[in-house]
């Protein structure tokens, strides 16, 4: 599990970017660290952070969905069959990337809504009819109950053979 | 009974005038040392070096030693460099994939736990405690003995440092606004440059003792000539405290109210500095017409500017305004490195006003710095502005050993701009259409 010095850290962290000095972040404080103001998908990752309907998310809530991204090997030391599936499971993390598609929460990702996360990636670099036909394409591949959208075990399929565990990981230094 | 104490007190305060005026004053102002400030330096040296000792003993969860000799590896992680093109590979796959998400997400979630850019905005962490309360937020208590030689220490800093270098910035500053009037006065010749050269330097070297700065200069057959352009990384109002106490700049800035304004006027009168009206300082053709008249005349004194705009924490180099990098001239840069062990020389201007900033370094231990003067630097061929700009910036990082951050001060109270974000996109849609097909 996460050693002290971590929690340490990353308790420095959020109260610096808690620039009202409320105990807890907005979606502002997030859009205020430049490197993620930039990322094209940065709204998404902030909204990730932030639970159904609330603007405001306390030390708490940060750490559960940093906790997504914690490497896998760090399960290795403390086994517990019998408790609850932990935060950065493979199957957890790929849920987190699910719910950046997800828009409208209803476990499914709708040509809609791929077409409009593909449009905060490319910009205004691509034309509608080429990004239509990506989202197509896309769907076609990954549905397999002719629904024309993506369900959460449709997901899973397609990105079987990619390493989740490296790819939606961070590492920490001590 | 009272008449006493207040006849005691004036003799108490009369010695402790005279010996201030007598030991550290008289002594600065002809340049010489008496040496009490290395020896206050050695104790002080040695005393942090024996608690960094004694908090390493008591340290129960020793760190391998690597991650305590830089500051470099004080990142809290480890971030995965590599581009979005290697990331997304589509060179062996067709276009667009699910997972591509992925690298956005980890690049999002890597820059929320730590980013290279709002770091600068806030004070250096250290490696180890030096003593200071204000410093003690990742360290726990370790011992007794440690404890006492803290609470000796804030004693020492609070009860005698401070009033000490109160005093000492009262005198600078008051002879610097009395001396320059007076310097002022005189018609335009070589004595009243002269003049000025002495009040200036002799002043400078009064407030530099009242920080108990000490400033190693290197290199200082590179000092900036007269009708130069000198540009030095920014951290504190201090840097030109620290500048001036080795030679005479004409200073660029802004006009203030209070007295920061009075001494603003009173030194223009002996000196051409160039002070702004704050609507005039946004022109910027008026700045750059001004500053090429200024240089010009080589027999001005070198001016001095600080490219990168606002306070950044020593740790890194932000962009440099192109501004002073097309007027033409030699540029001598000037890198400044403060020591964070002894005091932190940060100012954070969006957490303290230039008064508490003033009183958080007259009560730490000491100012040191490193000084060094690069040689100079002119614009070449086919170079522009910004390319210049940035050549120095290099220049003055390697040098002073900051990192170089491709990122503007201005970040630290403005958003970044959308064409950061547009290029990312556009790089990504790059990507997808690579193959000559979409889809």
């Amino acid at each position: 599990s996460v050693s002290h010095s971590q929690i340490t850290r990353l308790y420095s962290r959020f109260t610096s970017l808690d620039k009202g000095e409320n105990g807890t972040l907005s979606r502002e404080d997030f859009q205020r660290i430049p490197e993620l103001a930039i990322n094209p998908l940065g709204d998404r990752i902030i909204n990730a952070f932030f639970p159904e309907g609330e603007d405001q998310v306390n030390f708490r809530g940060f750490m559960r969905t940093l906790a997504h991204f914690r490497p896998i090997e760090d399960n290795e030391k403390s086994r517990d069959q019998n408790g609850p599936e932990p935060l950065n499971s493979r199957s957890n993390k790929l849920h987190f990337a699910f719910r950046l598609y997800d828009l409208d929460k209803d476990d499914k990702i709708s040509r809609d809504e791929l077409l409009q996360v593909l449009r905060m990636m490319v910009g205004v670099n691509i034309s509608d009819e080429q990004l239509g036909s990506i989202a197509d394409r896309t769907i076609q591949e990954a549905d397999q109950d002719g629904d024309s959208a993506i369900s959460f075990a449709e997901f899973v399929k397609v990105l079987e053979k990619v390493d989740v565990e490296q790819k939606m990981s961070i590492r920490f230094l001590h | 009974m009272e008449d006493v104490w207040l006849a005691v007190a004036a003799r108490v305060g009369a010695v402790w005038l005279a010996a201030v005026l007598g030991l550290i004053v008289v002594p600065s102002a002809l340049g010489v040392s008496l040496g009490i400030s290395e020896a206050y330096m050695w104790v002080l040296v040695k005393t942090l070096e024996w608690a960094t000792l004694r908090m390493e003993k008591g340290d129960k969860n020793p760190q391998p030693q690597e991650l305590k000799t830089s500051t470099s590896s004080n990142g809290i992680i480890e971030r995965d460099e590599t581009p979005m093109e290697e990331e997304i590979d589509h060179l062996n796959r067709p276009n667009f994939e699910l997972s591509d998400i992925f690298y956005f997400c980890r690049k999002g979630l890597e820059a929320i736990v730590e980013d290279e850019v709002t770091q600068r905005f806030s004070s250096e962490e250290l490696v180890s405690w030096n003593l200071l309360t204000r410093t003690n937020a990742n360290f726990h208590y370790i011992s007794l003995r440690l404890t006492i030689v803290w609470a000796i220490g804030v004693v020492v800093r609070y009860c005698f440092l401070l009033p000490l270098r109160i005093t000492l910035a009262a005198i600078g500053i008051t002879s610097m606004i009395v001396g320059t009037t007076l310097v002022g006065q005189l018609p335009n010749s070589s004595v009243k440059n002269y003049l000025s050269e002495v009040v200036h330097l002799t002043c400078s070297r009064i407030l530099v003792r009242a920080l108990s700065g000490t400033i190693h200069y290197h290199n200082k057959e590179n000092k900036p000539k007269k009708g130069g352009i000198c540009v030095a990384n920014h951290t504190s109002p201090i840097d030109a405290i620290i500048l001036t106490n080795d030679g005479c700049y004409a200073m660029v800035g802004q006009v203030h109210g209070g007295l920061m304004g009075v001494i603003q006027r009173a030194t223009v009168k002996a000196c051409p500095h160039v002070w702004f009206e704050r609507s005039e300082f946004k022109d910027r053709h008026l700045v750059a017409e001004r500053l090429k008249e200024h240089v010009a005349d080589k027999n001005k004194l070198p001016v001095l500017i600080f490219p990168e705009g606002t306070c950044i924490n020593n740790t890194s180099v932000m962009l440099f305004r192109k501004g002073s990098f097309g007027i033409g001239g030699a540029i001598h840069p000037v890198a400044i490195k403060y020591d964070p062990q002894f005091g932190d020389a940060f100012w954070n201007s969006s957490k303290y006003n230039i008064v508490s900033y003033l009183l958080r370094v007259m009560t730490s231990w000491a100012i040191v710095c490193n000084v060094w003067y690069l040689p100079p630097m002119f614009r070449e061929e086919g170079e522009d502005a910004v390319q210049f700009a940035n050549r120095v910036r290099s220049a003055i990082a390697r040098r002073g050993g900051l990192t170089e951050l491709p990122w503007d001060g201005g970040l630290k109270r403005a958003k970044v701009k959308d064409t950061f974000r547009e290029e990312q996109q556009k790089n990504y849609s790059m990507m997808l259409v690579r193959n000559g097909s979409v889809g």
